[in-house]
C-alpha cells in the first residue's frame, strides 16, 4: 500500500536563511523581559548580566596560553589568570557564551541572520568598519577601566542600586551625547 | 534563610558544573533579548543620540526598573537574601572617567560589548569589528593597567548604594527610580514625535498598565519594607541557636591568637563594648564598634573576601558579643565566631603576669569588665598582643572556614 505523503517543504539550510525579516519587538517589550531575565539572573545566581567580564577572560586565557610567566608577573591578569588558576572558570565566560547563541538563534527565527554592515547613508564602508573596530576598542578599555560595561555596571549594577553604577551610567550617555554631534556623519 | 539565591551559586561552581549550564541558560535568554530589541543593529543604538529613536533609554531603563522592583520585592517578602546579590562596588573616579571613554566609544563604534556579541552572532560586519576591537580593547587595559593603578583604585566606597547615598529606605528609592523612569519614558516619547516624526497616537495603550503595574509594586515594596536584622533572625534563629548552646561557634582564647598568626588567614576582630571599657584596654587590631552601629558596618563586612576572613567579635563576658553574633549571621556574613568569655577570659589566659591588671569582683553573666587598670593604655598593655609563637594553649579547633565564591569572581563586568 503506497499513500503518497503529504507535500511538506524540505529542510534546507538556505531555507532557514532566508526568513522574511521580521520587525523588532515594541521596545517596552524588550525592556520587560530583559528585567525579567535580569531578575532571574540575580535572584538564581546572586550575579546579574555581563558580557566584558567574560571577554576580559577570554583574551586572558589566550595571553596564559602564549606566554603564562608574563600573566604571572602582571598584578592585573594575574588575579585572573596566575598560577593554575584557569581564567575560564568564571559566571561571565558561559554567560558571553550563550548571548552569542541566544543572539543567532533569535537572529534566525526572524529572519535578521544575513551579512551586512549598518551604518549612515553618508559614510563608506571602509570608513564605518575602521569606526567599528576603534569604537570597541576605546569601549572595552573604558568598560575595564569602570570595572563593567554598560551590561555588568549599568544594566546590572544600576538593578540592584550600585551608586557607582548609577554615577557610570550617566557618564556613558553624557559621553555618547556630547561627541554625537561630532561623529554625525557617521549615523545621519 | 532565604531560599534565594541558590546556595549552588555561593560555592565555587566548579563543585556544581551543572552551576555553569544555567549561566549559559541565562546568557543564551540574554542574547535573545537583545537581538528581539534590535541591539544587533548599531543604526538602532545609534539613534538614540539623535533622538531619532529611543529604544535604547527604553530598553535600559525599562530592564533596569523591571528588575529592581522584582529584586526588592522579593527580598521585601523573605524569599531572596539583598546581602547576598552582588552589587559592583562604586570606585568613583575609574568609574566616571571609564564611564566617559565608553560613551565615546559607544557613538563612535555604534555598540557596546554586549549588543556588538549579539549583532555578531546575525552576521552584521560593523558587529563583528567592533567585538574585534573590544578584544583589543580588553587586552591593551590589562597592559596598561600598571601604569596609574593608583587612579584605578581611586573613589573607592565599597557596596555604596543609592540609599545610604540619599539617607533614604529602600522603597522610597524604589518609588522614585520608577518615577524617573517614566518620566524619562514620556520624555522620549515627545523627543521621538519631534526628532522622529513618531506618531504617538499608535503606541500601544498597554503600556500604561505597565506603568501602572511599575507603580503598583514600587508601592508594595516601600509598604512592606526591607527586612532588619532581627526580622532576618528570626527566621534562622532555630538552626543557629543550636550552634549557640552547642557552643560550636564560641573559640578560645588559644585558637584566637593562632588565626592571627596564620597569615593565610584576614581575622576581622569587632570589639562591642563600651568605649570606656574598649580606651582601658583591647586587643591590638580591634575595631571598636557599638552594638547599634554595627549594622551600617554591615557592606563594608560583605566586600571582605569571604574565603579567608574570620569575623570574630568580642565584649568583656560573651553576651553583647553573642548579639553581635546574631546581628552578622542574620546580615549573612560569612565565618562569624565570638571570643570565649570575652575580654575578661582573655586577659585571665594572657595578663596574669601583669601585676598591673587588678582583678575585681563582677556578678557572672553581667558581661562587665572585671579587671581594673592604672591608666586607659589601650592595645599598650602586654597581654593586648601577646606573640602567637610564644603561646603554647590547648584548645578545640573551631573554627570551619566556608569557603565561599567570590561574588565579582575577579573580574567583574
Amino acid at each position: 500500500m503506497t499513500t503518497a505523503a503529504p507535500a511538506r517543504p524540505r529542510f534546507s539550510l538556505r531555507g532557514i536563511f532566508s526568513r522574511p525579516e521580521k520587525p523588532y519587538i515594541h521596545p517596552y517589550l524588550g525592556g520587560a523581559l530583559l528585567g525579567v531575565v535580569l531578575f532571574l539572573a540575580f535572584l538564581v545566581t546572586r550575579n546579574g548580566l555581563g558580557a566584558s567580564g567574560g571577554m576580559n577572560r577570554y583574551v586572558a586565557a589566550v595571553q596564559d596560553a602564549v606566554s603564562p610567566g608574563h600573566i604571572d608577573q602582571t598584578p592585573y591578569l594575574l588575579k585572573l589568570a596566575g598560577g593554575t588558576k584557569n581564567p575560564l572558570d568564571d559566571w561571565s565566560v558561559p554567560v558571553l557564551t550563550g548571548a552569542l547563541v541566544g543572539g543567532f538563534v533569535s537572529g534566525l527565527l526572524n529572519g535578521r541572520v544575513k551579512p551586512e554592515i549598518n551604518k549612515g547613508p553618508r559614510i563608506s564602508n571602509r570608513a564605518r568598519l575602521i569606526m567599528a573596530f576603534s569604537g570597541g576598542a576605546i569601549m572595552a578599555y573604558g568598560a575595564r577601566m569602570a570595572r563593567g560595561c554598560t551590561s555588568g555596571q549599568a544594566l546590572s549594577g544600576g538593578a540592584t542600586l550600585s551608586a557607582g553604577s548609577w554615577a557610570l551610567m550617566m557618564c556613558i550617555f553624557g559621553g555618547a551625547y556630547a561627541l554625537a554631534y561630532f561623529v554625525r556623519k557617521a549615523w545621519l | 534563610m532565604s531560599i534565594f539565591p541558590l546556595q549552588a551559586f555561593l560555592l565555587p561552581l566548579s563543585q556544581n558544573p551543572w552551576t555553569y549550564a544555567v549561566f549559559g541558560l541565562i546568557g543564551f535568554a540574554f542574547g535573545f533579548v537583545l537581538e528581539m530589541s534590535g541591539f544587533g543593529n548599531s543604526k538602532k543604538l545609534s539613534a538614540q543620540f539623535y533622538f531619532r529613536d529611543l529604544t535604547v533609554l527604553k530598553v535600559m531603563f525599562g530592564a533596569i526598573v523591571t528588575a529592581m522592583v522584582l529584586l526588592f520585592l522579593s527580598s521585601a517578602i523573605g524569599i531572596l537574601d539583598y546581602n547576598l546579590v552582588y552589587v559592583p562596588e562604586t570606585y568613583l573616579w575609574p568609574g566616571l572617567l571609564g564611564g566617559v571613554i565608553m560613551g565615546f566609544g559607544f557613538i563612535i563604534g555604534g555598540f557596546c560589548p554586549g549588543t556588538s556579541v549579539v549583532s555578531t552572532a546575525t552576521l552584521k560586519i560593523d558587529g563583528a569589528l567592533f567585538l574585534l576591537g573590544a578584544f583589543v580593547g580588553v587586552f591593551a587595559f590589562g597592559e596598561t593597567e600598571h601604569l596609574f593603578d593608583a587612579f584605578w583604585h581611586s573613589g573607592y566606597y565599597g557596596r555604596l548604594t543609592l540609599m545610604e547615598v540619599f539617607g533614604l529606605p529602600t522603597g522610597v528609592v524604589v518609588l522614585l527610580v520608577v518615577l524617573m523612569a517614566l518620566f524619562m519614558f514620556w520624555g522620549a516619547e515627545h523627543l521621538e514625535r519631534i526628532f522622529g516624526q513618531r506618531d504617538l497616537k499608535r503606541e500601544p495603550r498597554l503600556r500604561y498598565a505597565g506603568a501602572g503595574a511599575l507603580v503598583l509594586v514600587a508601592l508594595a515594596v516601600l509598604i512592606i519594607g526591607q527586612p532588619d536584622a532581627a526580622d532576618k533572625w528570626a527566621r534562622i534563629s532555630t538552626a543557629r541557636e543550636a550552634a549557640l548552646t552547642a557552643r560550636e561557634v564560641q573559640i578560645a582564647p588559644g585558637e584566637l591568637l593562632a588565626s592571627l598568626g596564620d597569615d593565610k588567614l584576614n581575622v576581622v576582630m569587632l570589639d562591642v563594648r563600651s568605649e570606656a571599657d574598649f580606651n582601658l584596654f583591647h586587643l591590638q587590631g580591634a575595631q571598636h564598634v557599638a552594638l547599634d552601629e554595627l549594622p551600617a558596618l554591615v557592606p563594608s563586612l560583605l566586600h571582605e573576601p569571604a574565603a579567608v576572613t574570620v569575623t570574630v567579635v568580642m565584649s568583656n563576658d560573651e553576651a553583647a558579643a553573642t548579639q553581635a553574633w546574631k546581628t552578622l549571621q542574620a546580615e549573612s556574613i560569612a565565618n562569624v565566631y565570638v571570643l570565649e568569655g570575652g575580654i575578661n577570659q582573655w586577659i585571665a589566659t594572657f595578663g596574669a603576669g601583669d601585676a598591673a591588671i587588678v582583678p575585681v569582683a563582677v556578678d557572672a553573666g553581667s558581661d562587665r569588665l572585671a579587671y581594673t587598670f592604672p591608666a586607659a593604655l589601650g592595645a599598650r598593655y602586654e597581654a593586648a598582643r601577646p606573640s602567637p609563637h610564644e603561646w603554647e594553649l590547648e584548645y578545640t579547633p573551631k573554627i570551619k572556614l566556608e569557603r565561599k565564591r567570590s561574588p565579582s569572581g575577579g573580574g567583574c563586568g
